[in-house]
């Protein structure tokens, strides 16, 4: 009597994972474009019409999760969620933990921007970044002096208040604060192409999750909608080989 | 082995400065990650030494203040107290860091008569000077509160015998009330310094940017977290380095506590230990 | 929330304000105050169940239990408890997750670690991830409140244990003479009496409680810290309520909350104590009210 009493439990557990295969999408929620919070607590941004459009063709049940980018990707290794869809650039360090899908931006490149009149050297001045991004990185190779601040808005203030020369980060989440900044801010120096375009990323072990994405990425790819969402929210140039 | 002595040669003092420039970024050590995370134990270990003893006097005087008489002495210790004890670490460091970007940035000399000494204010938005500033503040307030309550339970007899004595102002309190009020409220006082020193692992984390990746122990214990996306080895490293500093915390005010207590029998002192028992 | 709230670009000064105060992001701040206060509410008593338990422990005749708890308490004396918060309740999660794995997927083959992937079966998700937001964001407060419950239920263990050895040994010793047994003497006499040296310890643990508070963020609690980060930050056009970085007056909003919360506080723990004291007219009455 127990035993089947158990094993009834377990075929309750079974029955309800079998159809609903609910793929947990982790996000930041503090990077526009890529993915923000609006006043209704709601997530916008590229990468969330993306998602939710990926995950409709790739048949799949999508939510959204809001994680810290501190440590975002040990929570999709401790299987908090099943992807991550930050605006995470794929590197080789990174590719090393975990796996991502192809791209589904071009190489986004990252570009300084200083008070306006100010004269910087990039190679040797002081350069803001969020800490644990790649721009940080890419400022301890490139010589100049690194200050590391938790979220991308200190990074801003930064330049703003003169603790830094410049700030470097992703053209896409600079350039409405240089456009709205009424003159006080703008782009200095070239820009640099510092990782291999954004992707989503998964865990290792979830190869067959990882597939799925891909198809879908390649599809949109192919219509089209990929290209007109990267234009919609002003992401980065669009891809020459999608349609 | 030997590798790790290199290890050690080139980032043992990573986080002040000296040695190599660049972090380790890929294929990352265990050994690199207890020496980086020691090295960084450097600026804890600064900040709780030069907080703890500035703050010790500002606090006899906050103390000293909230007991007196006069209100005009009394307000101001009081809200001191009031406002650092009463928020959190955490918000204090935002503030500060706040206020002092705001400051011009300009360069103050001193000139000491012997000596000019030439100060920016652009120090006070580092960690080094700015957090050390707040965590002053923070220690004088809690220690202020401790040696209130010590100053308030100086048996009242003694204050009396000392009168009868014709001992009266400074001179009282220096040699009556003062070595009382350390004696009560050392063990408390102990238990503060050793909160002190767990806050410092706050500066870097939550209120000042770090500057060409030197941090305090959090600090590469976050950013080897980051790089090796495991937390499970690097936050443990830091754990254990601070049992370490605690334990010597203990040593070192056990000692001081010995000589305070040493007119007393062993029998008294051990009712003093635990006594009192108030955290922070 | 309000109807000419719905093109914010058009509104006058202070009807902004009134709209951009009420959008659902900032009920979702408003909220979270009650967070902060339902998690207080909890870990309280949780922390003060954890250090009793250690306290029994520290004087089990069973020496294995014995010098657990004594670790156990001594253990957050010596570790920030930021630190402890940066990998406790991930590893608690895991731990979860573990035992759930081992006994309702006892069939699968495949090994939890894979790499460093941390692989259980679908079933064995804590909470399942078919789960509502609700129940994720429900299940995320209770290992912060576990956390939290760990740290301060070591703190309240130092506390307490230190009030048993403050009760006097005249006391105990009575009740030896009364024959009581050794259990006896520590449900009737040592634990009735100890409360009132506990008082002052149990005051300032509740004060460090408060202020911790802040620290809730790092568990993946939406906390007021994360709002006020959030809506304070500067917004570009893309929003509705575009603004500069006003991150200084919310987290002024924080500082009022915590000094408010401390002061009262304070009030009633001060009453408190001269209400217990009052019972107590020992030396050891007369003591506490110094403090």
């Amino acid at each position: 009597m127990k035993k089947i009493l158990i094993a009834a439990v377990f075929a309750s557990f079974a029955i309800s994972t079998v159809y609903a295969d609910t793929v947990r999408m982790g996000t930041e929620g503090a990077y526009m474009p890529y993915n923000g919070i609006d006043d209704n607590g709601q997530f916008i941004g590229f990468e969330i019409d993306l998602g939710n459009e990926l995950c409709k063709r790739a048949n799949l049940d999508c939510a959204w999760v809001k994680n810290d980018w501190d440590s975002i990707i040990p929570n999709l290794k401790g299987g908090n969620y099943d992807t991550i869809i930050a605006g995470m650039s794929i590197t080789e360090e990174r590719m090393k933990e975990i796996d991502f899908t192809r791209p589904y931006t071009m190489p986004d490149p990252s570009t300084y921007v200083t008070l306006s009149g100010a004269s910087v050297n990039l190679k040797s001045g002081v350069i803001a970044a969020q800490t644990g991004t790649i721009q940080a990185s890419y400022i301890v190779d490139s010589g100049a002096t690194l200050v590391e601040f938790a979220t991308p808005d200190e990074t801003i203030a930064a330049v703003r208040n003169g603790e830094a020369d410049a700030v470097l980060a992703d053209d896409a989440f600079l350039k409405p604060f240089v456009e709205e900044s009424g003159g006080e801010l703008s782009f200095a120096g070239d820009s640099v192409f510092i990782g291999g375009g954004v992707g989503m990323g998964i865990r290792k072990s979830d190869s067959s999750l990882k597939d799925k994405f891909n198809s879908a990425i390649n599809s949109m790819c192919d219509d089209g909608s990929l290209n007109s969402l990267i234009t919609e929210w002003e992401i980065s140039e669009t891809f020459p080989d999608c349609k | 082995m030997s590798s790790c002595w290199a290890t050690l040669q080139d980032y043992g003092l990573r986080s002040i400065g000296i040695g190599e420039r660049i972090l380790p970024k890929t294929d990352i050590t265990i050994c690199e990650q207890v020496v980086l995370i020691g090295s960084g134990l450097i600026w804890n270990i600064y900040f709780g030494i030069i907080a703890v003893f500035f703050g010790f006097w500002f606090s006899i005087i906050l103390a000293v203040g909230k007991n007196h008489k006069l209100a005009l002495l009394r307000i101001p210790s009081e809200s001191i107290i009031f406002v650092f004890r009463g928020s959190p670490l955490f918000i204090q460091f935002f503030f500060a860091y706040e206020f002092f970007v705001l400051l011009p940035k300009v360069g103050i000399e001193f000139d000491l008569g012997f000596i000019t000494l030439s100060a920016e204010t652009r120090w006070l938005t580092r960690a080094w000077l700015g957090g050390l500033i707040v965590l002053f503040f923070n220690t004088a307030a809690y220690s202020a509160e401790i040696f209130y309550g010590a100053i308030r339970s100086v048996p009242s007899g003694e204050l009396e015998a000392a009168e009868a004595y014709g001992i009266t102002g400074w001179s009282k309190f220096w040699r009556i009330i003062w070595p009382s009020m350390l004696r009560l409220a050392w063990p408390s006082y102990t238990n503060e310094a050793i909160f002190l020193f767990h806050a410092t692992s706050l500066i870097f984390f939550s209120g000042f940017p770090a500057w060409r990746q030197s941090g305090d122990a959090l600090y590469y214990a976050n950013y080897f977290s980051d790089k090796t996306f495991n937390p499970f080895l690097p936050y443990p490293i830091v754990a254990m380095y601070f049992i370490l500093l605690t334990l010597v915390i203990i040593f070192i005010f056990g000692v001081a506590n010995k000589y305070l207590n040493r007119h007393l029998d062993v029998e008294q002192r051990a009712k003093i230990q635990i006594s009192i028992n108030i955290l922070r | 929330m309000f109807n000419v709230c719905a093109d914010p670009s058009t509104l006058t000064e202070f009807f902004w304000v009134i709209c951009y105060l009420t959008t659902a992001k900032h009920f979702a701040f408003y909220v979270s105050f009650l967070v902060v206060l339902v998690l207080l509410a909890i870990a309280a008593p949780l922390s003060l169940l954890f250090g009793f338990v250690a306290t029994i422990g520290t004087r089990s005749s069973n020496w294995i239990i014995q010098i657990f708890s004594k670790c156990y308490i001594n253990m957050v004396r010596g570790i920030p408890d930021v630190v402890f918060f940066l990998f406790v309740p991930l590893a608690l999660d895991q731990f979860f997750e573990f035992i759930r794995h081992k006994i309702i997927c006892f069939d699968v083959v495949e090994p939890i670690w894979q790499g460093t992937d941390f692989v259980v079966c679908k079933s064995a998700k804590l909470p399942l991830s078919t789960a509502e937001l609700w129940v994720h964001q429900l299940y995320a407060f209770t290992l912060a409140l576990i956390a939290f419950a760990i740290v301060f239920g070591a703190f309240a263990g130092n506390v307490l244990s230190g009030a048993m050895r403050a009760v006097p040994k005249t006391q105990t010793e009575t009740g030896a003479a009364f024959g009581f047994t050794q259990k006896q003497i520590f449900w009737r006499i040592l634990v009735p009496q100890m409360w009132i040296y506990a008082i002052p310890g149990l005051s300032n643990l509740w004060m460090i409680l408060i202020k911790a508070t802040p620290l809730l963020f790092l568990l993946g609690v939406e906390d007021i810290v994360y709002w006020a980060r959030e809506l304070g930050g500067s917004k570009t056009s893309m929003y509705a309520y575009p603004h500069p970085d006003w991150r200084v007056y919310y987290f002024a909003g924080l500082l009022v909350f915590y000094l408010l919360m401390t002061w009262a506080s304070s009030k009633v723990l001060k009453r408190l104590q001269i209400k217990l004291s009052k019972g107590q007219a020992t030396m050891a009455g007369k003591e506490l009210q110094g403090y």
